[in-house]
C-alpha cells in the first residue's frame, strides 16, 4: 500500500476521498464514546465522577505516544527509503500529536489536583509526557528551521529517532520508579484489571480519537502535497499578469 | 438522576468539566485549523493552475 500511495497523484485521488469517510466515522465513534463516558459509565468506587476524566486522559496519552511512533517510523522509511510522502506524514502529524500530549497532560493535572491533592508533580510519567511534549515542540521548530525544506526535513527525522528513547521511558516509568501515577490497568500480563462497564467507553473513545487523527492527518498531508504543487508552479511559470508590456498596449502612466 | 445532578459530577464538576472542554478546544482547534489549511491550499493551487494554464 506504501509503495502504491507513494505517486503524490494517486495519494490525492484516495485521500481526497478517504478523508471525508475516516472523518465522519470518527465523529460518530466520539459521539458514542461521549455518550458512554459521560452518561453510561458507572463512578468510581474510589475516584468517584472524577474517573470521567479517564475516558479523555487515557486515549489521548495512548495518542500522543503513538503518533509520536509513527513520526518515528515515517522518518526512519525517510532517511532509508525517501518514500516521498514519509517526511510529508511526519510534519503533517506533529501538530495533532502534540495537541494530545497538552490534552493528557491537562486533563491529567485536572484529575491529579482532586485525586492526589497536586496539579503537578515531578514524578517520572509525568515529567517523561512532558518531555515528549517538548520533543514534538522541538521537531516542529527544527523541521521549519532550514531555508531548504529538505534539509530540515532530514534534521527534524533525524531527532525523532534519538527521541523515541523517551516512549519506553514513558511506558515503563511506574515500574522502574515510584511514581504516583498508577500503573497500568489494560495492557498488562494476566489481562485488563479494569471492569467491562469502563473499558468499553475507553475504546470506544480510544477509537474516535484514532479515527480523528487519521482524518486530520489526511487533511494536513493534503494541504502540505497543495502547497508544494502551488510552489513548483509558480516557479516554473511565473502567472501572467495583464501588464501593458505583453498586451502591446502603451504603458499608462500614473 | 435530574440534569444538575448529573452536571454536578457528584462535587468534581470544577475538574470534570474544564477537562472535557480543553479537551475539545485543543482537538477542535487543530481540526478546524488543519482544515482551513487544506481548503486555503485547495483554492490557492486552483487559481495558480487557472492563471499559469498548467495543471
Amino acid at each position: 500500500m506504501f509503495a502504491y500511495l507513494a505517486n503524490p497523484a494517486r495519494f490525492m485521488r484516495v485521500s481526497g476521498r478517504a478523508w471525508r469517510f475516516v472523518a465522519a466515522s470518527g465523529i460518530a465513534a466520539l459521539a458514542i464514546g461521549l455518550y458512554l463516558a459521560l452518561a453510561v459509565a458507572p463512578p468510581d468506587y474510589q475516584q468517584g465522577e472524577s474517573v470521567r476524566i479517564m475516558f479523555v486522559h487515557v486515549p489521548s496519552a495512548i495518542l500522543a505516544e503513538g503518533v509520536y511512533y509513527l513520526i518515528a517510523l515515517a522518518s526512519f522509511v525517510a532517511l532509508v527509503w525517501r518514500h516521498p510522502l514519509a517526511d510529508v506524514a511526519a510534519q503533517a502529524a506533529a501538530p495533532i500529536g502534540a495537541a494530545f500530549t497538552l490534552v493528557c497532560l491537562a486533563t491529567g493535572s485536572l484529575w491529579g489536583k482532586p485525586m492526589w491533592g497536586a496539579w503537578w508533580v515531578w514524578d517520572a510519567r509525568l515529567t517523561s509526557v512532558l518531555v515528549l511534549f517538548f520533543l514534538y515542540l522541538g521537531y516542529i521548530a527544527l523541521v521549519n528551521a532550514f531555508e531548504d525544506p529538505a534539509r530540515g526535513a532530514r534534521a527534524g527525522a533525524v531527532l525523532a529517532l534519538v527521541g523515541v528513547i523517551d516512549l519506553p521511558i514513558i511506558k515503563f516509568s511506574v515500574n522502574w520508579w515510584n511514581t504516583l501515577h498508577q500503573p497500568a490497568s489494560i495492557l498488562r500480563m494476566g489481562g485488563p484489571t479494569i471492569d467491562r462497564s469502563m473499558l468499553v467507553p475507553l475504546l470506544v473513545m480510544t477509537l474516535a480519537f484514532v479515527l480523528l487523527f487519521a482524518a486530520l492527518l489526511l487533511l494536513r498531508m493534503r494541504a502540505t502535497l497543495n502547497e508544494r504543487k502551488a510552489r513548483a508552479l509558480r516557479l516554473a511559470a511565473p502567472p501572467r499578469r495583464a501588464d501593458p508590456v505583453s498586451t502591446g498596449a502603451a504603458p499608462v502612466l500614473r | 438522576m435530574t440534569l444538575a445532578a448529573w452536571a454536578a459530577m457528584g462535587g468534581y464538576a470544577a475538574y470534570v468539566w474544564p477537562a472535557y472542554g480543553i479537551a475539545a478546544a485543543l482537538l477542535g482547534g487543530i481540526a478546524l485549523q488543519s482544515w482551513l489549511r487544506c481548503r486555503r491550499s485547495e483554492r490557492e493551487l486552483d487559481r495558480i493552475q487557472r492563471t499559469t494554464g498548467r495543471q
